[in-house]
């Protein structure tokens, strides 16, 4: 058992316990903190696996981006009364049981394949052969890419933008 | 050498579970987002799981289209909320129609 094995157990008890934590939390600003926690031992798993430039955009796109915008909605948004927590149980029993048994189903299949058992060597992709690969192969996808995320920044202005008009603060204040 | 990519499957499987209670049991909107959050990382890891096992960039790739239809997802789906807290004052899912039809408590 190498240095590098004892890591990736280390970091995937990291990982599921912050995840874990960040789904049972009632507040959500630390489920948020806890996420950002998972995300970072995420970002040390894919430099483990070889994809050191992936580990870099973990942490700025999902830690750093990502969930600071879930910050900033939380901070905008003061809830008075917080809903409760979970479903009642009617509806929480089948999300637990489906829950369940996705991971009981998807452990199964991967067991089933013997090939998998095998450990694999350490290898790495640098950055650059990387973004030769993306930009030779799979240029139209990132073009398309670029597009959703401008159709995406076009469509927050339009949803969050105030309607002035007949809308609901104005006709409070006209009678 | 490192751990078989079976081990890493199944972490990508139980961090897939976890967004998935999240997603479908959580009582509130913005939690139900994080959710999805967690279960695309989750695939993200797969993914570079299988990019490792096999020594192909592709599975790598396709961790950077992830990462833009989580942005994409989140923003879009943060500015609904929003819109939905304005009208109603509530980030439950499980509002009155009521409440929502007539524009919110204010």
């Amino acid at each position: 058992m190498s240095i590098l094995t004892l890591l990736f157990y280390a970091i995937a008890l990291l990982i599921v316990v912050a995840t874990a934590m960040a789904v049972t939390r009632r507040n959500m600003v630390h489920a948020v903190l806890y996420l950002v926690l998972s995300f970072f031992g995420t970002a040390m798993l894919f430099y483990l696996l070889g994809a050191p430039f992936l580990a870099a955009l973990e942490i700025i796109i999902y830690a750093g981006a990502i969930m600071v915008l879930f910050l900033f909605l939380i901070m905008m948004i003061r809830l008075k009364t917080l809903p409760g927590m979970f479903f009642p149980v009617g509806q929480l029993l089948p999300a637990i049981l489906i829950s369940a048994g996705f991971l009981v189903v998807s452990s199964v299949m991967v067991g089933r394949n013997p090939s998998g058992w095998a450990p694999m060597p350490a290898a790495q992709a640098s950055p650059m052969a990387f973004g030769v690969y993306l930009f030779q192969t799979h240029w139209l996808a990132v073009e398309i890419a670029s597009m959703l995320l401008l159709v995406a920044l076009v469509g927050a202005y339009i949803l969050g933008r105030r309607v002035r008009g007949p809308s609901a603060d104005t006709r409070k204040e006209a009678p | 050498m490192i751990v078989p990519l079976n081990h890493i499957l199944l972490l990508s499987g139980l961090l897939f579970s976890l967004g998935m209670f999240c997603t479908l049991a959580r009582r509130n909107l913005i939690m139900m987002l994080l959710g999805i959050e967690i279960m695309l990382n989750a695939a993200a890891v797969g993914f570079v799981g299988a990019s490792l096992h096999w020594q192909q960039m592709e599975g790598q790739a396709i961790v950077i289209f992830i990462l833009a239809v989580a942005a994409t997802e989140v923003s879009i789906g943060l500015a609904a909320i929003l819109v939905v807290y304005r009208r109603t004052d509530s980030v439950d899912p499980d509002m009155d129609a009521a409440l929502w039809e007539k524009g919110g408590s204010r």
